[in-house]
């Protein structure tokens, strides 16, 4: 196409409707292809839906079945890791984009950081099963350290072993890659200006962080923190290296306790032919969307709060 | 069982006390806290999660997490000492002895049900009646055949597709042994699982499929697949029922154990769940289709657990030995 030759209009605006169907059609079957998933979920799911599914646990017989300890194993994991993950998340970003000096060290470092979050999650699950359950058998598990009473709220051992602890860690080195890249892109956000007026009025780079940057930075930040979430909470193959639990009788009531999460409970429950059973799993994957919105209209309740114009 | 309660004794007397009576003492139970960690075996899986359901109601405090790493991986962490109990469908190899014996773990081997294998097609498959151990091996060894045609000329000339279950679990460790033998090799192209409930799934759906697991899922799913009689040594094709099982006939057959770790048998949890899994498993070998032990080796089983003895009949001085069924009684 040289320049200086019209194109006749018809031909452009023919080739604007062209990429506008082009878009249509990519959302359309994007969100059609998800709506399919969901309403046979829904349909399959609604009927095991109770208060006897939520408050039970698991059972042979699918109609006594529910899902109590899976329930409260996702829960107190992917507290955990959200506890862990996102304050060293947003303070790795904030050092990389606010301290860091831009040497060939950071370049290494974000190139790293952008090619972890790209590692399959099992990976995860094995060094965490070495780091954090077996501390890389500098202690024997057959002995370990302990503090406090196993039925109390505060015991504590090392190594960790294959408790809710061991989990979450493992949890949080699988999303803070993405949750490092999602706060340094929300850092980014925040104009330069702001940051200059500030200093030139004096502040020290601390004041500027938590005054300044920090504020403005955070309700964008929680994006990410929605999207590590549900990252987390779907995750399934790290737990299954980490707890190795698929059946469960009790919930965990310390950092110690044994656990199983929802996606394995779903995944032993699906792939069982009786189709009786596809119902409950189908029944806990509406509990687990469920959650999942749960955990994100948290974050969408802080960003809410928090959100102020920039000027 | 009036006298327990107004005896004011310890709880570990108490317990000996049920144990020699056959059954655990119930309201001393409910007292009891601990945990007892379990895995092993996926053809185990569904005896111990009605044990484990079972023993939930009347111990509620007692925590039993239940893993399925296959015989292989349940036995890794037996032997190091991670878990309590370790469920097996074949007795414990001379290396996990081995490993074992490293770590200081002593063990107790109790068997506690039959399994048999089960040869399924699916069920609109009309032409394989019966099939011999030789037919077996053409189909799953390596390089076996691609067509029916290939092992029987009458068959039809159409692809076949061979279902297997994972090879980390004890099924398949069986089959190869007793069909491929030691030095053979499975064929590469098998349709894997480490889920036997995808294999029914599988060869549900495809007429040309042939695939083999437990009697277990056979029985759970009799409609959906058809198991194909095997010819036994005496050369009469021999279906897969209890019957044949217990008294030898049907070839593929094998026991199933549970391993304990010898040290928490001293502990009440471990010893309250292994007393309650040996009163009541023959109940639910039943309810879940594998083959309840004939009445003098579940005595044998009971002897050796009361006795603590501890060792495998299988290995000795670091080889696998055809050891009797039936557990040395003191």
């Amino acid at each position: 196409m040289s320049a200086g030759r019209a194109i006749p209009i018809a031909r452009r605006l023919r080739h604007d409707r062209m990429l506008l169907i082009a878009c249509l059609s990519a959302t359309t079957l994007a969100v059609a292809v998800l709506s399919a998933l969901l309403i046979s979920v829904f349909i399959q799911g609604l009927s095991s839906l109770d208060w006897h599914f939520l408050s039970s646990y698991a059972s042979r017989k699918a109609a006594n079945a529910g899902i109590l300890a899976p329930l409260m194993g996702t829960l107190w994991v992917c507290a955990i890791c959200g506890l862990i993950a996102v304050p060293l998340g947003v303070a790795t970003a904030l050092y990389l984009e606010e301290y860091a000096p831009r040497t060939r060290l950071r370049s290494l470092v974000q190139l790293n950081i952008a090619n972890l979050s790209g590692v399959p999650s099992i990976v995860y699950g094995i060094l965490g099963l070495a780091a954090f359950a077996r501390c890389f058998g500098a202690i024997s598990t057959d002995d370990p350290w302990t503090l406090g009473s196993p039925d109390s709220l505060f015991f504590l051992q090392l190594p960790f072993g294959r408790g809710v602890l061991a989990g979450g860690l493992t949890l949080a080195l699988v999303v803070l890659p993405i949750m490092i890249i999602a706060a340094q892109e929300a850092l980014r956000t925040v104009p330069k200006s702001l940051r200059h007026a500030a200093l030139a009025l004096g502040s020290t780079r601390w004041q500027v962080v938590w005054k300044v940057t920090l504020p403005a930075a955070l309700p964008t930040m929680m994006t990410g923190a929605i999207l590590s979430m549900s990252r987390a909470i779907g995750e399934a193959a790290p737990l299954l290296v980490i707890g190795g639990v698929l059946l469960l009788f009790s919930v965990p009531e310390n950092l110690m306790s044994d656990f199983t999460v929802l996606p394995l409970q779903i995944y032993n429950w699906a792939g069982r032919p009786q189709d009786d059973f596809h119902k409950i799993a189908a029944g806990a994957i509406i509990v687990q969307l469920v959650l999942l919105l749960l955990f994100n209209s948290v974050a969408l309740f802080i960003r809410h709060k928090l959100q102020r114009p920039l000027q | 069982m009036h006298i327990h309660r107004r005896l004011p004794v310890l709880l570990g007397s108490l317990l000996a006390t049920a144990t020699a009576l056959g059954g655990p003492a119930a309201d001393d139970l409910k007292a009891l806290k601990g945990t007892v960690r379990v895995d092993g075996s996926s053809t185990v899986f569904p005896i111990m999660e009605a044990v484990a359901e079972e023993f939930a109601k009347i111990a509620p405090h007692i925590k039993v997490p239940v893993g399925v790493s296959g015989t292989g991986g349940g036995f890794k962490r037996f032997c190091a000492g991670e878990t309590q109990i370790s469920n097996a469908s074949r007795p414990i190899s001379p290396s996990e002895v081995a490993l074992a014996a490293e770590h200081k773990v002593e063990f107790i081997e109790l068997p506690i049900a039959y399994d048999a294998l089960s040869i399924v097609v699916n069920p609109k498959n009309d032409w394989m009646k019966q099939v011999t151990i030789e037919h077996l091996r053409s189909i799953f060894s390596s390089g076996g055949a691609k067509r029916w045609s290939e092992i029987d000329p009458t068959w039809p000339d159409r692809p076949m597709r061979v279902f297997s279950p994972g090879t980390d679990s004890g099924t398949f460790d069986y089959f190869k042994e007793a069909v491929i033998g030691k030095d053979g090799s499975m064929r590469a192209d098998l349709s894997v699982s480490e889920d036997d409930n995808v294999l029914v799934l599988g060869v549900q759906g495809d007429k040309d499929a042939i695939g083999f697991f437990g009697l277990a899922y056979f029985e759970e799913n009799k409609g959906k697949l058809r198991a194909v009689p095997v010819v036994g040594p005496e050369g009469a094709p021999v279906m897969p029922e209890n019957s044949t099982v217990n008294d030898g006939t049907y070839p593929l057959s094998r026991p199933l154990f549970l391993y304990a770790n010898a040290k928490s048998a001293a502990t009440p949890e471990t010893a309250a769940f292994v007393d309650f899994t040996l009163a009541k498993v023959a109940g639910f070998v039943d309810e879940v289709g594998y083959v309840a032990l004939p009445a003098n080796l579940l005595e044998a089983a009971h002897a050796t657990w009361k006795a603590r003895t501890t060792g495998t009949r299988f290995v000795k001085d670091g080889k696998k030995v055809d050891g009797s069924m039936m557990p040395a009684s003191k």
